[in-house]
């Protein structure tokens, strides 16, 4: 088959929205934006580590620390589906980690924020991994199989993560005067970064029109922000706490709530790397990784010493 | 994070021995917990990060039950023991509470150790205390594996390449004088010995010592003279380190009392 | 600061006795036990598995999707090897 034979077949297979699998012929702005999209997403589930890590040893009682250790535990896990998933397109992991370590692969903005108290944690689960879901949920059907099987994956698994933070939150409204105001201060805090989670509005997203239409993208930015805060506002009554927006309000006729203006100056900031933590975040990963570089050395010299003995692997069965 | 054992109803040890050597175990695996989880977003790759969180959360679990037993006794919980208890009332062995160094510290360390609760907890599996044979029995799985990851490293790392090698070596001799204290034996240990509860820690050493050796042997990896032995744990007599170990730990459970989380 | 490669393997799960191993994704790892106890912790943390398989990725050899045709259509259309081509009268049993 030649090119346009090539492209009218993947144009039929999107149309009936099948599934691309990694061997298939696809263009090469499907493939890049793919793997610009997975390893974004990927490297937000390692930086995301650091916020939350940032607590382990400090939670408050043994319960909540081996919840939060299995939870930071689940976003490595997750950030290793998402690199087995772009690494199907022809990119490898090395090259993407060194390509975050330089600075020219992105992830998400919100892990720029600092967790400068345990309600950060709470608030992160509850906001940030909520905000999280409501974007990859649609993902689970994306036009890339492995990047929707992984999805599906990560989905099952982060159920639990959301639900840990509404609890947690919930403890800390309902407890001391201390803590409830530890609650209300991180969701202060928290609340307009997770709504900037979504991305700039439709009118300002230029590659949305493309990603949509490869199946790729599901939803708009802003359509699913909207689905956030509907879901949000409820549950911060139960929380009894405050949603830091004197614009938010029900609108019957929408039949959705109206919130107020996104402040894009501070998105921008941060994007561009002027937010409290960006450079903190890099350097910790770059150091983890150059300090690690002697043990996987270590590894590969092993591993090569032993194939050059001739070592055998036990037989599968 | 559930832990079965210890929601059994009316389990309380028998007496105030049972519970303090419960308690000894339950804070060699807190601690040992917490050094594993300082890891974490910090490891050579994301596959230890996993690895690393999996082995601190074991541990953790391990603590929680045998914690929630020991306390059991005198009306203390698991956090009662974990957040409110001074340095020297801190039972757990030195070798526990160390300092993470690089990688090859915590490997040797590993290594060290869960030979050590291997041997102890497929003795304990077999004690006159219920409670405390079902909870080895559970863990013993928990820490074959973790003996399994620790050999796999050290393996590697002691036999990787040059640079590896001579770290690995560091490592063990910078490590090896805690493990001097895991069988030192004290009158708990031997009136558990009389009574059935649990094995006298010196008996365990020489299938220890085999297992390690072995390990240590293919490594390419030469086993430290038996010279400085530190030892005080199990007497709430700590390195200097494991004060802000604990600082860390209790600050905000301590900072608000009787807070619920 | 660049990354040496370290070898991809493909990761497969049994889920419970009974089952076929089933392919879950990859991992990497300097060898073959690593990639065992890495493909462990990555995926069966939640109980999902009883036996674990790893093989080197370049050892495995795919169909290329340009053959589909001539690999699978062949098979499409030989509807006698399914039990319901056939008919049978009613009543009778253990067919």
């Amino acid at each position: 088959m030649d090119t346009d034979q090539q492209q009218v077949a993947f144009d039929a297979l999107i149309a009936s929205d099948g599934r691309v699998e990694p061997r298939d012929w696809m263009p090469e702005g499907y493939r890049k934006t793919l793997i610009r999209q997975i390893a974004q997403h990927a490297h937000s589930e390692i930086i995301g580590m650091q916020p939350e890590g940032n607590w382990i040893t400090r939670a408050p009682s043994l319960r909540r620390k081996a919840i939060l250790l299995a939870k930071v535990q689940d976003e490595a896990g997750h950030g290793l589906y998402l690199y087995s998933a772009a690494e199907t397109l022809g990119m490898s992991r090395e090259e993407m980690l060194d390509l975050l370590h330089a600075g020219r692969q992105r992830y998400s903005s919100i892990f720029n924020y600092p967790t400068p108290t345990w309600a950060d944690v709470a608030a992160i689960g509850w906001l940030v991994d909520g905000a999280a879901i409501t974007n990859q949920v649609p993902l689970t059907r994306c036009s890339y199989g492995p990047y929707a099987r992984a999805m599906i994956r990560i989905c099952k698994e982060e159920s639990f993560h959301q639900r840990q933070g509404f609890e947690s939150q919930l403890q800390l409204s309902n407890g001391t005067p201390e803590q409830h105001a530890m609650a209300q201060d991180a969701i202060d805090r928290w609340w307009w970064p997770s709504l900037m989670m979504f991305g700039p509005p439709d009118d300002d997203s230029p590659n949305s029109a493309q990603s949509t239409a490869w199946g790729i993208k599901r939803f708009s930015n802003d359509e699913l922000r909207q689905r956030f805060v509907d879901i949000c506002v409820p549950q911060a009554q139960t929380l009894g706490l405050t949603l830091p927006d004197p614009d938010l309000c029900w609108n019957a006729e929408r039949g959705h709530y109206d919130y107020g203006v996104i402040d894009w100056t501070e998105f921008q900031q941060v994007l561009k790397g002027n937010g409290p933590c960006n450079r903190q975040r890099i350097a910790t990963r770059r150091q983890a990784h150059s300090d690690g570089a002697w043990v996987r050395e270590a590894a590969a010299a092993y591993a090569a010493k032993k194939q050059a003995a001739g070592a055998t692997v036990p037989v599968a069965a | 994070m559930t832990s079965p054992v210890s929601e059994q109803p009316g389990a309380a040890p028998a007496n105030a021995d049972v519970a303090a050597y419960a308690i000894r175990l339950g804070d060699d695996a807190l601690i040992l917990s917490h050094r594993l989880s300082e890891w974490t977003a910090h490891a050579p790759q994301i596959e230890e990060d996993l690895a690393l969180a999996n082995i601190a959360l074991d541990l953790l679990g391990q603590a929680r039950t045998l914690l929630a037993y020991g306390g059991a006794f005198s009306g203390r919980s698991e956090d009662d023991l974990a957040y409110l208890r001074e340095e020297r009332q801190f039972t757990n062995l030195q070798l526990t509470e160390i300092e993470n160094g690089d990688f090859a510290v915590t490997m040797i360390r590993q290594l060290l150790f869960s030979c050590y609760q291997h041997e102890l907890y497929r003795d304990l599996e077999s004690s006159t205390d219920a409670q405390l044979a079902a909870i080895a029995a559970k863990a013993v799985k928990e820490v074959s594996y973790h003996v399994e990851h620790a050999s796999t490293w050290v393996l590697r790392l002691g036999d990787g390449t040059e640079l590896s090698h001579d770290r690995t070596q560091a490592a063990l001799d910078a490590v090896w004088p805690y493990s001097h204290e895991l069988f030192v034996d004290d009158e708990l240990v031997r009136r558990m010995a009389d009574s059935g509860v649990g094995p006298l820690p010196s008996v365990l050493r020489p299938a220890w010592l085999g297992a390690v050796q072995d390990v240590l042997t293919e490594a390419t990896l030469v086993l430290p003279d038996d010279d400085w032995q530190p030892s005080g744990g199990r007497n709430g007599l700590h390195t200097e380190g494991f004060g802000y170990l604990l600082a860390e730990m209790q600050h905000l459970h301590r900072s608000h009392p009787g807070a619920q989380w | 600061m660049s990354t040496p490669n370290s070898p991809l393997w493909e990761v497969f799960v049994r889920p419970s006795r009974g089952t076929n191993h089933v392919h879950v994704g990859s991992i990497h790892a300097a060898d073959a036990t690593l990639a065992l106890q890495n493909a462990r912790d990555l995926y069966t943390r939640r109980g999902e598995g009883v036996s674990i398989w790893v093989v080197r990725s370049s050892d495995v050899t795919a169909s290329s999707p340009e053959e589909k045709d001539s690999f699978f259509e062949p098979s499409a259309d030989k509807p006698y090897r399914h039990p319901t081509f056939y008919t049978i009268p009613d009543g009778v049993e253990h067919l």
